[in-house]
């Protein structure tokens, strides 16, 4: 029994890092309809950046705040450097279908080749601010840490501005007015070239903050993200793509679930069953477990 | 004369549905814009809210040229836009929808106000202020839509029918309140509708228009008694 | 004047097969000729060349004519190597019997994952097979048969004596691969001319007229998946002859690799292919000699070339938002018609 709970606290524990990503993608999505296949290289960069703040000044807070708000501003500047571009000269060929994803493909590319040409290719270790040694219940140690802990509550903390943001200001209606109608949104006087461009700035701060949660204790490289961007667009599927919410419960509930599996079948598995279950779901129920229906074909 | 169009063509594409349109509305009148389906009547509104540009013409609104202008500055211009189809967010709530109409105004105070006042117009709204508005019916969203764009406080109210879909009594209900909103608040009107004899009776010009073109305009009482357009356009 | 120019091109197009045959045996015959005037490496790039234009044509079949776009050809790529690798090493059939066994594997896992695929469509569809292409290579370490993470030996032995003594191995790697990817390419062509190929173009540019006019969109969908797997389980199959079949040849990397070339090729042009292969192989090439300029430094080495392809990639689809092919195509319909207006 003691064990099941320690697995699932790690499970939460990852499947907040999950949730992150998911929000970004999800952020990105509502705002301009595209799956941001460089989610996760904008946030290599910051994660690196985070680490030579680190390494330099030894504030792994200082380090944070400065992350993420490079986060935003990349995410800022993408939006409407490239993306705006993009949908300027878009048209209705048949590769102006997949051209969002052809772009951010290649921003992917070019981030990873400047990160490594920046920092090269070998693996940086990413010290963690906290103790990544198990707490110790009377003469038991469990594999839930301190950094476990300071994960769970970093996300939190996230997703409650976040939430607070959306639900009870200004912009968080205009934000989530101009994702579900953005037609009606520019008629009440939304400028919704601009909060286009905010929700990219969001996804970039959301992302940069998983990818600083998820590399401490690991080796960092430009390609050491790729797998959170995987997991985070499952979890974004599992909630529907469209909802905040359904975001979040989506991570948390792939995070528990393959902290499961690798307890009791091994990490080889791992994806495998992500794999399987993004398929299930984008058959059986397409519009996810918060979606709306018919929202998929876009 | 507030609001000028001139010579005004629209096209989707290779489809011309609005095919050099002139007319004017007086600043405090009602006008309405008559046509079958498919006459234009959508596109104009669209065209002039800057939801859709023009390819040749003039828009002028209070002397200013407002052609290819943004419909997010039009409407910090006085003007708003009640798109075809009962326009509100069904998954906001009935009071976020309201304030979505305020938010360009960032002003608390008068937000309220605005939104007190819209519960005056329309009492059914005040009850349901926190549901969400996919659960109103059908004439409740379009009371709401009217709502939203009043709160953006316009000078020029642009209305695509209104009364689609709803029952008598309840376009008998809307129709007065658009015609209170212009005659006591002063606001300018301009009203596309299918239901030519609801509309004309509240109206002071009227604006017959089919194919993209206008067949008809001047004083809504004459157009209602013109036998020739009651049977060619009017259909009654 | 007119009902001249109509009768040319008909007659030109009265025997647009036989055409196309002599144009690829040339091509082969002329690669050939060059294979023994230049040195090894060359050799051995040409052969990747091959390959890589042989997989970017399978993207191409896939993306340009039925609208989908998959991350994931680098995983059916892996399938057809290790469908190859196991059929050679426990079967020993003749060559070409390997081969094909990849290449109907790599189908047959096509039409699975195309059936699911079908009902996709543009982001979820690239995310789906993104994750197919990340998660894939994994499952070697799963099955101990498959070899882990050091792989498997696909063996195709040395030429047959017949060529001579002088015939190297990655000279007869270039053979195998150039001959392959030659036939395969013209097969391709030859679908894409075909009424499946307009139909699949059909259902490309407007899923609803297609739907009208009886094509039944999504078995034609799942058969382009089918097919597309099927050649790009082959190209993975001599990718690993010419190097190793493990997870490591099929990153990630390598299926962005494939959408790069596919979209400088232009996605709608398969002659573009090769000229995409050959991107593939020049970039870094011409990384290596930049990075010589910087003092060998490895980090320009491992990552110029990317820079370079994904700055291409980002331009292209900037600029050119049909795929530089179709918008060359474009600029010259526009032109011949300005000259028809201007005769009448
Ligand atoms: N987005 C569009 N794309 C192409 N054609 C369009 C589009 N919108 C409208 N049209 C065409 O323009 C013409 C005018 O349409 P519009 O919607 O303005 O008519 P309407 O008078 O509002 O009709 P209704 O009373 O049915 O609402 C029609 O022929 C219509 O088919
Ligand atoms: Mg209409």
């Amino acid at each position: 029994m003691q064990q099941v709970i320690n697995v699932f606290l790690i499970g939460i524990s990852i499947g907040s890092i999950y949730a992150l990503m998911s929000l970004a993608l999800v952020l990105v999505w509502r705002s301009t309809r595209v799956v941001n296949f460089a989610q996760a290289g904008q946030a290599i960069v910051t994660t690196y950046i985070a680490w030579e703040v680190v390494n330099r000044s030894g504030s792994f807070l200082m380090a944070f705040i400065l992350a993420v708000a490079i986060g935003g501003l990349i995410g800022g500047l993408v939006e409407s450097g490239m993306m705006r571009t993009l949908f300027k000269h878009a048209s209705d060929g048949p590769v102006a279908a997949v051209a969002p994803v052809i772009a951010t493909l290649g921003l992917l590319g070019v981030i990873r080749a400047l990160v490594g040409l920046i920092w090269t290719n070998e693996g940086k270790r990413f010290e963690s601010p906290v103790s990544t040694a198990g707490f110790v219940i009377g003469d038991t140690t469990l594999p839930f840490s301190r950094l476990n802990l300071l994960i769970i509550f970093t996300a939190a903390f996230v997703m409650i501005v976040f939430s607070i943001v959306f639900q009870r200001t200004n912009l968080g209606l205009a934000l989530r007015a101009a994702a579900y109608n953005p037609e009606i949104a520019r008629l009440s006087g939304v400028k919704v070239s601009m909060t286009r461009t905010i929700g990219w700035v969001f996804a970039g701060a959301a992302g940069a903050v998983a990818g600083i949660l998820l590399s401490p204790n690991d080796s960092l490289t430009p390609y050491s993200l790729d797998v959170l961007f995987v997991f985070g667009f499952v979890a974004a599927v599992i909630g529907g793509l469209e909802s905040l919410v359904g975001a979040v419960v989506g991570g948390l509930v792939l995070g528990v679930g393959l902290s499961f599996i690798t307890f009791y079948l091994g990490t080889s598995l791992v994806f495998p069953t992500a794999f399987i279950v993004l398929v299930v779901v984008l058959l059986v129920r397409p519009s996810g477990l918060f979606g709306v229906k018919g929202a998929r074909s876009a | 004369m507030t609001l000028k169009v001139e010579r005004l063509v629209v096209e989707h594409g290779a489809i011309r549905a609005i095919d050099g349109i002139s007319f004017e509305v007086a600043e405090g009148s009602l006008a309405a814009v008559i046509g079958s389906n498919g006459a234009g009547k959508t596109t104009l509104l669209r065209t002039l809210s800057g939801l859709k540009d023009a390819k040749l013409g003039k828009v002028s609104w209070m002397g200013r040229d407002i052609t290819g202008m943004k419909p997010e500055d039009l409407v910090r211009r006085g003007l708003s836009h009640v798109s075809e189809g009962k326009s509100v967010i069904p998954e906001l709530t009935v009071k976020e929808n309201l304030a979505l109409g305020g938010l360009w105004r960032n002003n608390k105070s008068e937000l309220a106000q605005s939104i007190e006042e819209v519960v005056e117009l329309f009492p059914r709204l005040g009850e349901r202020m926190s549901q969400r508005a996919d659960t109103l019916s059908g004439g409740e969203r379009q009371m709401l839509a009217i709502g939203r764009a009043h709160v953006s406080k316009p000078s020029l109210l642009l209305l695509d029918e209104p009364s689609l879909g709803l029952a008598p009594l309840v376009v008998e209900q809307i129709f007065q309140t658009i015609s209170m909103l212009c005659r006591d608040r002063g606001i300018t009107v301009l009203l596309v509708e299918q239901n030519a004899l609801g509309a004309l009776a509240i109206a002071d010009t009227g604006i017959i228009v089919n194919l993209g073109t206008v067949v008809a305009q001047g004083d809504a009482k004459e157009l209602i008694d013109d036998p020739a357009l009651r049977s060619a356009y009017l259909g009654y | 004047m007119l009902k001249q120019k109509r009768d040319k091109s008909s007659k030109r197009e009265h025997n647009p097969y036989r055409r196309r045959l002599l144009f690829f045996i040339l091509l082969g015959w002329g690669l050939l000729l060059l294979g023994d005037r230049v040195s090894e490496l060359r050799v051995y790039q040409g052969a990747l060349i091959a390959i890589y234009a042989l997989a970017i044509g399978s993207l191409i079949l896939l993306t340009g004519y039925s609208g989908q776009l998959s991350l994931g050809q680098g995983a059916f790529m892996a399938i057809g190597a290790y469908a190859a690798a196991l059929t050679q090493i426990y079967l020993q059939p003749p060559l070409i019997v390997t081969f094909i066994a990849a290449v109907v594997v790599a189908a047959l896992f096509g039409a699975i994952i195309g059936g699911g695929a079908a009902r996709l469509s543009g982001p979820y569809l690239a995310g789906t097979t993104l994750a197919l292409a990340l998660g894939l290579p994994t499952l070697a370490n799963l099955f101990s048969f498959l070899g882990g993470e050091t792989g498997l030996y696909f063996d195709v032995g040395i030429a047959p004596e017949r060529f001579g003594a002088e015939f190297t191995l990655y000279k007869w790697f270039f053979w195998i691969a150039a001959l392959a990817t030659l036939i395969m390419l013209f097969f391709i062509q030859n679908i894409l001319k075909s009424r499946y190929g307009r139909a699949w173009k059909a259902g490309r540019s407007n899923p609803a007229a297609a739907q009208l006019v009886g094509l039944q969109v999504g078995r034609r969908k799942v058969l382009a998946f089918t097919i597309s797997a099927g050649v790009a389980g082959l190209a993975g199959a001599l990718l690993g002859m010419v190097s190793l079949v493990a997870p490591s040849t099929f990153t990630l990397s390598l299926s962005f690799a494939i959408i790069t070339g596919a979209v400088l090729a232009g996605l709608t042009s398969l002659t573009g292919s090769i000229l995409g292969g050959l991107v593939l192989v020049v970039i870094p090439e011409i990384a290596e000699m930049v990075s010589g300029n910087f003092g060998e430094s490895e980090a320009v080495t491992a990552n110029f070339p990317g820079l370079i392809t994904s700055l291409l990639l980002i331009l292209t689809v900037l600029f050119t938002p049909n795929g530089p092919a179709e918008q060359w195509h474009h600029h010259k319909e526009k032109k011949k018609q300005k000259a028809l207006e201007k005769a009448h």
